[in-house]
């Protein structure tokens, strides 16, 4: 009996039809499709490579303090959403999904924000200015 | 057997994919999300030990300054120049990962071997990189342009101080009650502090009692020793993170190259280890912008 069960199981998986994947999610495209994929893919790739290059022009150049971390931050959060959106194809899920990702890293923010503020209480940095 | 048309359409019988995803994605999202709360709050208790420590942090443009090839045959020092390679081989292999993918939705075999070939490079290239920084940040930069090294005051501070014929020229020197020993009222203060036996007859540092590099006690680049425990922990941490992506990358080389996905006809075990391979990528945008830049 539980024989039966196991060939089943291990059948499915082989055929590739296994509940746990649905036909209808696989994703394949053609070529034509491939072409504009690739050329974001490249497109993004660009925009990285610029952006961390313009952080190294940054830390020779401008000196240190509030105004240079901010804008290193904002840097930062523009790659990643390239990164996350682009790389991951974050963009191309579901609205929910988008959502169940970001919301709970909202509060991550509050918390780096709370902990930099608290340490700056504490020590004698101040807050973004190192 | 057509399982497909038996399965439930319903909302509540499994029916239906949560979030039109399928299971393996979904649960990759849900560890890499995890994952980013643990790399946050090591990032947050970076800076939260930093702008409390009360003493001069490490500047990394002081720290971070060796080359491969440029430090050892002609002693050149490139500020922060290598760990932007870094950057770069991790984005790279990040840009050859989502190729994979997008030749797997193509069902193109050989262009998922070749990217999944690329990728794997860039981290043990990634990795390589690493281990050649650890190295130089652990031994110390004897000589070097900026930090010589760093002694030990009599209170318990560590001073850094610059190579030069200049005897002990001290940096950052800021001890822990927080009196800045290199202002020009400070020097008499700062000559008691500094123990006998660290100065030659001539004025100059004795190499004996040189901190040189970084443990987890002391290290030359700051005064708190949390600058070189995190720097271990943190990219060490995310190291690891890329030494487990080219090991799961080498799996689904191997399961590409032996037709394994092929048969299976989807490439998705592609997407799941690039949306992994990805998130290690965008740690290091972080780690980057956080550890060598602000």
């Amino acid at each position: 009996m539980s024989d039966t069960h196991h060939n089943a199981h291990s059948k499915g998986y082989d055929n590739d039809q296994s509940p746990y994947t649905h036909p209808d999610i696989h994703t394949h495209h053609d070529e034509a499709a491939g072409v504009t994929t690739r050329k974001k893919i490249w497109q993004v790739f660009w925009i990285l490579f610029i952006l961390t290059a313009i952080e190294f022009v940054i830390a020779f150049t401008v000196p240190r303090g509030a105004f240079r971390n901010i804008t290193y931050i904002l840097m930062t959060l523009v790659k990643a959403f390239y990164i996350v959106g682009t790389f991951m194809h974050l963009k191309d899920e579901v609205k929910s999904l988008i959502m169940t990702i970001l919301i709970p890293l909202t509060f991550v923010l509050w918390l780096i924000l709370a902990l930099l503020i608290e340490g700056g209480f504490y020590g004698k940095g101040w807050f973004l200015g190192l | 057997m057509a399982q497909t048309a038996t399965i439930p359409k319903s909302l509540w019988d499994g029916g239906r994919k949560p979030f039109k995803a399928t299971y393996g994605k979904l649960m990759m999202w849900f560890f890499l999300m995890s994952d980013a709360f643990t790399f946050s709050t090591l990032l947050a208790v970076y800076g939260v030990i930093r702008f409390a420590s009360g003493t001069p942090w490490a500047n990394p443009e002081l720290v971070f300054t060796h080359f491969p090839g440029l430090y050892e045959l002609f002693h050149i020092e490139a500020p922060l120049a290598f760990v932007g390679l870094m950057t770069f081989i991790l984005i790279a292999s990040s840009v050859t990962m989502v190729l994979a993918v997008e030749a797997g939705h193509r069902m193109d075999q050989k262009a998922v071997e070749k990217y999944m070939l690329w990728t794997i490079l860039g981290g043990v290239a990634f990795l390589s990189c690493q281990a050649y920084e650890w190295y130089h940040f652990i031994i110390g930069t004897h000589g070097a342009h900026h930090i010589a090294g760093a002694i030990h005051l009599l209170d318990g501070t560590v001073a850094q101080f610059m190579p030069g014929d200049g005897g002990l020229q001290i940096m950052n020197g800021v001890d822990h009650l927080g009196v800045n020993l290199m202002a020009p009222e400070n020097t008499a203060l700062f000559q008691q502090l500094v123990p006998a036996a660290s100065l030659l007859p001539d004025g100059s540092v004795n190499p004996e009692v040189i901190i040189s590099g970084a443990n987890l006690t002391v290290n030359q680049y700051a005064q708190n020793p949390s600058f070189a425990n995190l720097f271990f922990f943190i990219t060490g941490f995310h190291g690891t993170h890329v030494a487990s992506g080219v090991f799961l990358n080498y799996l689904i080389y191997k399961w590409t190259k032996n037709g394994e996905l092929q048969r299976r006809g989807h490439y998705e075990m592609v997407e799941k280890v690039g949306l992994y391979w990805h998130f290690v990528d965008l740690v290091w945008v972080f780690v980057f912008t956080f550890f060598y830049l602000v």
